[in-house]
């Protein structure tokens, strides 16, 4: 069973075993408004975390994605690069960015649950 | 005449249009313009040429047949550009108060001498010794900026701001590289303009961001926590981008230096401080000035830009060819790096020496307001700010509380909050009223941001209708008539354009074959 983690940066990780699926949350699509062009790694890119793995750009403005863990892309949503608005449409289901194979899964331990993200957003806005 | 609607805006007309129709789809003096493609027919022209006369074609296979030109003829031509220029908004035509980008008026005597023969009708390749008048004017608005920045050397040629803040950052790694100390990390503050990363970026440097505190502005600790040996430079923006003064700018300077780093400030907020402060004071190292904003030479669609970058004493050795120098009466262009002493430039940008049309009109400008003119439109662009600022502040919100900005002032969207409108309702519903829109949406730190700079070109009047047109928005926003926000423009040519379309499917091509289908 796969397990979601969230960051403050409004990243979600799906980790199954060593791999992360990688991907932004609902309220990071609903504050960058429509996304018109997403940039993705190539596979076998070895990031570390906080290192710039992606790029989406919106009507509003432009934003990285940076890697919430270390470790190995190794596979990515071609599906974005031609349906950039799949972000908006289905942005924590069909519209994951990258696939990170984890060289560290001790960093995750630090990062929110689904309830914890909740709380973290309400108190945002 | 047929219109091909292929990549044309998909929405209604204004408002107001559809009530009564007109036949061609005109309204009075607003022409519904096709492009030049639909106008022109290949068997027309502008000009009677003679038949060219019976030769063998070296083309061979190359020669086409048809090149898909439009023919058109002369008032065709003029007919089809006056109408696009009557659908344009100009600061001739209204406020433009886009924040960060300084739209002041272009006075016209600036145009006037940039038109003089001696100016105008020269080219780059003529012998110095026949352009002495023109070198002269290079060196002399160099000396202007050198005198209002405080700083030691100055590079003219650069060609926007972007283009100067290039150039200033290549002589910072060229400075660093000639001491052998070769650094990866370049320190950009979470406001900072886009260019700003992007320039970093394009040198190689990885960009490191430094985050504002709670009043908007970059603490020195935030700035010392970030330091290291590995960070080349600083590029900071001040005053910044949300209108505020960086008031520990020296302090972040000093940190800088001490770390052996060098602090990069963005001028394109310069209009604010000239006469007042000099960046060579403050710690600066380099700094790009946008002509084209500060010293009222045209922009935005009217340009071009140009950024001459000034230098301190560390970085002044490194600047780029070409620049003049002054030998007594004599003036030279120096062209080849090593021609002057000490001089270790790092390259050359451009072919030629500049934006000298530019230079001109700039120099117009500072000679006609002369320095206590020049710090007059300083103060005059910082109080007409507050003006605003004070005129909005209780139905508008600030992201860091009610205080003095600068040259432009920056609102927030917790006003709207609840109302269904949003920033971008906001600025389209700015259109009906007659005025360009704010910049919304930038900086990116503050939600749903409205940064507003109605620099010193307007008269309190204008300012006094400004103020009231966007305080009977907010109400209208508040209020039952949220329509009148949430539909804007209701009044334009075009009614609300499908800017994400544009964007995912841009149409760059016009094709008579296939009007409708977008191009990838």
């Amino acid at each position: 069973m796969a397990e979601m983690k969230y960051t403050e940066d409004h990243e979600y990780l799906r980790v199954d075993g060593d791999v992360a699926t990688i991907g932004i949350t609902n309220h990071a699509q609903e504050q960058l408004g429509d996304v018109v062009f997403v940039e993705l790694p190539d596979v076998g890119k070895v990031c570390a975390k906080g290192e710039e793995a992606a790029v989406v750009e919106s009507v509003k403005a432009a934003a990285e994605i940076n890697a919430p863990a270390s470790g190995e892309v190794v596979e990515t949503n071609s599906d974005l690069e031609s349906n950039p608005g799949l972000v908006n449409e289905d942005p924590e289901g069909g519209a994951w960015f990258i696939k990170l194979k984890l060289s560290d899964k001790s960093e995750l331990d630090g990062m929110m649950d689904a309830e914890a993200y909740g709380k973290f957003v309400a108190e945002q806005s | 005449m047929s219109m091909n609607r292929g990549g044309r805006p998909t929405s209604a007309q204004g408002g107001g249009s559809s009530d009564s129709p007109t036949f061609t789809g005109n309204r009075a003096l607003m022409i519904e313009e096709p492009l030049l493609f639909e106008v022109g027919d290949i068997s027309k022209t502008g000009v009677d040429l003679d038949e060219p006369e019976a030769h063998d074609s070296r083309l061979g296979s190359l020669a086409r047949s048809e090149i898909g030109l439009p023919g058109l003829t002369e008032p065709e031509v003029m007919r089809h550009y006056v109408r696009l220029s009557q659908k344009n908004f100009a600061i001739d035509a209204g406020i433009y108060p886009l924040g960060s980008c300084t739209m002041k008026h272009n006075p016209r005597l600036n145009e006037k001498m940039a038109r003089l023969p001696g100016f105008g009708d020269i080219h780059p390749l003529q012998p110095q010794s026949s352009v002495q008048g023109a070198l002269e004017l290079i060196d002399t608005l160099a000396a202007w900026l050198l005198e209002l920045t405080g700083m030691a050397g100055v590079a003219m040629s650069p060609k926007a701001g972007a283009h100067g803040e290039f150039c200033g950052m290549a002589a910072i790694k060229a400075a660093q590289l000639a001491k052998g100390d070769a650094r990866s990390v370049v320190l950009v503050p979470e406001s900072a303009h886009g260019t700003n990363p992007a320039t970093a970026a394009l040198l190689g440097y990885k960009v490191r961001d430094v985050p504002a505190r709670e009043d908007g502005t970059v603490s020195p600790d935030a700035v010392k926590e970030a330091l290291g040996p590995d960070v080349a430079a600083i590029m900071l923006t001040n005053p910044n981008t949300c209108g505020l003064f960086e008031r520990d700018i020296v302090a972040i300077a000093d940190a800088v230096h001490e770390a052996g780093a060098y602090f990069y400030c963005d001028g394109a907020n310069f209009t604010a401080i000239v006469g007042k402060a000099k960046p060579g004071d403050l710690g600066v190292d380099c700094m790009h000035i946008n002509l084209h904003k500060t010293f009222s030479t045209p922009h935005g669609g009217g340009g071009p830009g140009s950024g001459p970058v000034v230098f301190s004493d560390a970085i002044a050795p490194y600047a780029p060819v070409p620049y003049v120098v002054r030998n007594g009466e004599e003036f030279t262009l120096v062209e080849t790096a090593g021609a002057a002493k000490g001089a270790k430039p790092f390259g050359r940008q451009t072919a030629f020496h500049g934006q000298m049309g530019m230079f001109v009109r700039a120099l117009a400008y500072m000679m006609s307001h002369g320095c206590d003119g020049l710090r007059q439109a300083s103060e005059d662009a910082v109080l007409n700010a507050n003006y605003v600022r004070a005129g909005l502040r209780d139905v508008m919100t600030q992201p860091f509380g009610d205080r003095v900005c600068m040259h432009e002032v920056l609102f927030d969207d917790s006003f709207l909050k609840d109302t269904g409108v949003t920033t971008l309702d906001f600025a389209k519903a700015m259109i009906d009223e007659g005025f360009h829109p704010m910049t919304m949406y930038f900086p990116l730190v503050v939600h749903g941001a409205m940064l507003i700079e109605p620099t010193e070109s307007e008269s309190k009047a204008s300012l006094d209708q400004f103020i009231a047109a966007l305080r009977d928005l907010v109400r209208a926003a508040k209020g039952n008539d949220k329509e009148r926000l949430t539909g804007a423009p209701h009044h334009a040519p075009w009614a609300r354009l499908d800017e994400t379309r544009a964007a995912r499917q841009p149409v760059l091509r016009w094709s008579p074959e296939k009007p409708a289908e977008a191009a990838e």
